[in-house]
């Protein structure tokens, strides 16, 4: 109950991110898009799924991320149908069965994910930073470039986040990663 | 098992065509990109819209008897993007003579309000726009979201008073329909072009 709360709460400030959203790309794509998958992820917080969900739902939520990537998409998320389909996808699509399949992917594939994650940020950080044209029609090119360094922040920071773990063993105040699996019964 | 590997596959199936689908075949990445798709694919009927030019004459913007309208879309003080556009589209005019193919060219404001005939003339003489077949001007303000909207042309305010735009030519064939874009600086590729659709 509590976390459909939170999730609820996450999917108001992405609704109340509306106008922010079409001011900056940071705003719509590194605030506003986050806060809605995990309004998703949040509000399925206590669900659990048997195993062999796992890999379709991790594919939905794979398909969720590219399509929400495309610039074209990040335009059209700007019109009414868009902005819809937006705030319905993200959250049910992307942050609900990411959440759902993770305690069933093993160490490995979580590490792969991880690491695309990374270089993918990488990848569109050096885009955004470099691209000769706007890839965004709906926003200025100097907003562009920010965002691309935003990426690289992000990818920065996650590759910290991520390397705390490998390096120095598990800290106490971060949930086991096998607790999800206990959770789901395995 | 074989149910479970399904489940996937339908799941990997589904989205592949979204994707698919979403990038028009994993062509258009962009916006900009899809509207030159879709354009080509099915071209658009543009009304017959009349605008003002640097002389305060009025213009038609669909294309007369046997010739092809080239339209960029303009704001007379714009320091950067514009001043390429117009030095590349004059580029155009000088090919486009040279193959004897009957063509106008207009620079259309997206600025009615500051782009006056006398603002507009000062332009054309900069970028030595004769007025005949290449002018500058202005639509009503009443036309211009349409105008907008048709050529799928997205005006944001920038930092500075001015605006960012996509800036681009666009074709208008001679059965007055938005048939083609073309980035400003493809002067080979407009021509090519043009001899093609010559009516």
């Amino acid at each position: 109950m509590r976390m459909i709360c939170l999730g609820l709460l996450a999917l108001a400030e992405a609704v109340a991110l509306r106008e922010a959203a079409v001011s900056s790309p940071i705003q719509h794509v590194l605030v506003q898009m986050p806060l809605l998958v995990l309004a998703g992820a949040v509000a399925g917080w206590q669900l659990s799924v048997p195993r062999h969900w796992a890999v379709p739902l991790l594919l939905t939520a794979l398909t969720a991320l590219l399509f929400w990537m495309l610039p074209i998409n990040v335009d059209w998320a700007l019109t009414p149908a868009g902005e819809l389909v937006k705030y319905v996808s993200l959250p049910l699509l992307l942050g609900l069965p990411l959440r759902l399949s993770w305690p069933w992917l093993g160490p490995i594939l979580r590490g792969f994910i991880k690491a695309n994650a990374l270089s993918m940020l990488g990848v569109l950080g050096f885009l955004y930073t470099h691209a000769p044209v706007r890839i965004c029609n709906s926003y200025l090119v100097s907003a562009q470039q920010e965002l691309g360094f935003a990426f690289l922040y992000l990818a920065a920071a996650l590759a910290c986040l991520w390397a705390i773990p490998v390096l120095f063993g598990h800290p106490r105040w971060l949930p086991l990663s096998t607790d999800g699996c206990t959770k789901c019964g395995a | 098992m074989l149910a479970r590997a399904f489940l996937s596959f339908l799941a990997a199936l589904i989205g592949g065509g979204i994707l698919w689908h979403a990038t028009d075949g994993a062509r258009a990445f962009t916006s900009e990109t899809a509207r030159r798709l879709d354009v080509a694919r099915s071209p658009r009927p543009v009304p017959g819209v009349i605008l003002e030019d640097m002389s305060g004459q009025r213009v038609p913007l669909l294309p007369q008897e046997g010739e092809v309208v080239l339209v960029e879309f303009i704001y007379t003080v714009c320091g950067d993007i514009c001043q390429i556009a117009a030095a590349d589209f004059a580029e155009v005019r000088g090919r486009l003579q040279a193959q004897d193919v009957k063509a106008r060219l207009i620079s259309v404001s997206f600025d009615p309000q500051r782009d006056t005939p006398e603002q507009m003339a000062i332009y054309g003489d900069a970028h030595e726009a004769d007025g005949v077949v290449w002018t500058v001007a202005r639509p009503e303000e009443s036309d211009l979201d349409g105008l907008l909207e048709l050529f799928d042309v997205t005006v944001i305010p920038d930092e500075w008073g001015g605006y960012q735009h996509n800036a681009a030519i666009h074709v208008i064939d001679g059965s007055g329909r938005f048939s083609a874009v073309f980035d400003t600086d493809a002067v080979e590729a407009v021509a090519a072009h043009l001899q093609e659709v010559q009516p």
